[in-house]
């Protein structure tokens, strides 16, 4: 088996089986910094369960996940503390205003002081949803929200599971560009979607699963 | 910005929790309304005969404690489950049998303590001499905590099948038999006139067990539900 690539994330044979079904089969991926890896294909094909496997929140059955060229079971702590995952859900919790879900689920990784939480609502426009419970915002300001919560932990790597999903035109725009601006700042990105991705300054390598 | 501890961890989690529940105000009234409700028809339906009612008391409250903290049990992880918060939880990079140490105080905190506080009212009802209140109340503080700590485990195993408030059940009410048989007789003890020492110890022993114990399983359950 190839060797696990020292600079960034890596996934090396990677087979899950969901029941009998064979999810992911063979599957290998690297993820180096600068990059934005593009986990593309049709719906039911095994584009989060990979998401959530370099994420390493599901086992692998078969093959290794690697980050900076060990393995993430043996370096779990540093490579969470370098990890931002963007999942299916938000993970917001509505009867929570916008600055407190962020205060509270960032809190538990960094403490920020209230103007930095403020700067990314800003960032990504919803400051002024600040005080709102994030039930009652729409699907894409959730969205949004949950983003800030990624540019807020600060990791250079970002796990993103169909992140433009419910935003509009100037939301898609806007987390393009900021996914440019973070590999541009030597992060790296690997994300799912089914439509094309765009990123401002950087091309992103396309990894199809089938 | 700097990386947060533990503590801080371990506070911004309790703060968050309790702060929810109180949002949701009817999830922590639930279990207490279930308990007076229970523990009030006794009287009613059984005789307003003081040393009948005595006889009975100490079952009465604990039975009905036991059953309205199981209630309160199912939602310990649940919602954070559904919203994708729990893989936040799993990938903050604190130790995750903490992070489910905190959840479980927090969650006695909400659940455990109003019943807590209220089953001195329940006890005069059921006839309860006014010695015997402190060991119904300290019997219930520790039988309660050890319900939060040891059905946390339950919680944690049970959150990936659907339903499962009936497999919850069944999966802690056993392992909490000793603590309800323990505690019903510190109770009916005190109530006889004896001290209520012995069984109290023996409830203490049992919570020190689970909440050092309990996290460790919640923390590999929480994994396993997780996949």
């Amino acid at each position: 088996m190839e060797a696990l690539n020292p600079h960034g994330l890596s996934g090396r044979g990677i087979h899950v089986w969901r029941g009998d079904r064979h999810v992911l089969r063979h599957v290998s991926i690297d993820v180096l910094p600068g990059e934005v890896v593009h986990v593309a294909g049709p719906n039911g094909t095994g584009k989060t369960t990979l998401l959530r496997v370099l994420a390493g929140l599901l086992p692998a059955e078969e093959g290794t996940v690697g980050w900076r060229g060990r393995s993430i079971r043996e370096e779990r702590d540093e490579f969470n503390a370098q990890m931002a995952y963007l999942g299916h859900e938000n993970a917001l919790k509505g009867d929570l205003t916008a600055y407190e879900n962020l205060h509270y689920s960032v809190g538990m990784r960094q403490l920020h002081d209230a103007s930095e939480i403020e700067g990314t609502l800003d960032q990504l426009g919803i400051l002024r949803c600040r005080d709102l419970p994030a039930r009652v915002l729409s699907a894409g300001q959730r969205r949004r929200l949950a983003m800030s919560r990624i540019m807020l932990l600060g990791a250079s790597l970002w796990v993103l599971d169909e992140p433009f999903t419910n935003l509009d035109v100037a939301g898609v725009e806007l987390f393009s560009s900021l996914i440019g601006d973070h590999v541009a700042a030597g992060g790296m990105v690997t994300l799912a979607a089914h439509q094309g991705v765009v990123v401002p300054g950087a091309t992103p390598r396309i990894v199809e699963l089938d | 910005m700097r990386a947060a501890g533990l503590m801080e961890a371990g506070a911004l989690l309790y703060a968050r929790d309790v702060k929810l529940a109180f949002r949701r105000w009817e999830q922590v009234t639930q279990p207490v309304v279930f308990f007076l409700m229970v523990t009030t028809l006794f009287p009613l339906a059984l005789s307003p005969d003081t040393a009948q009612l005595r006889q009975v008391a100490a079952g009465v409250v604990w039975v009905a404690a036991l059953l309205s903290a199981l209630l309160a049990l199912e939602f310990m992880f649940r919602s954070d489950y559904e919203d994708g918060t729990l893989e936040q939880l799993v990938l903050c990079g604190q130790p995750l049998w903490w992070l489910a140490l905190v959840k479980a105080a927090a969650h006695w905190t909400v659940s455990g303590l109003p019943l807590v506080v209220t089953s001195p009212l329940v006890a005069a009802s059921l006839a309860v001499p006014g010695e015997a209140q402190w060991t119904v109340v300290a019997s219930l503080a520790l039988g309660t905590g050890i319900l939060s700590f040891l059905g946390s485990v339950g919680a944690g195993l049970t959150l990936g099948v659907r339903r499962g408030s009936v497999l919850l059940s069944l999966l802690v009410l056993p392992l909490a038999m000793p603590a309800l048989i323990f505690g019903a007789r510190a109770v009916d003890m005190a109530i006889m006139g004896d001290s209520g020492r012995g069984p109290l110890m023996l409830l203490s022993a049992m919570l020190i067990l689970s909440v050092t114990l309990g996290p460790f399983a919640t923390s590999a359950a929480l994994k396993v539900s997780m996949e």
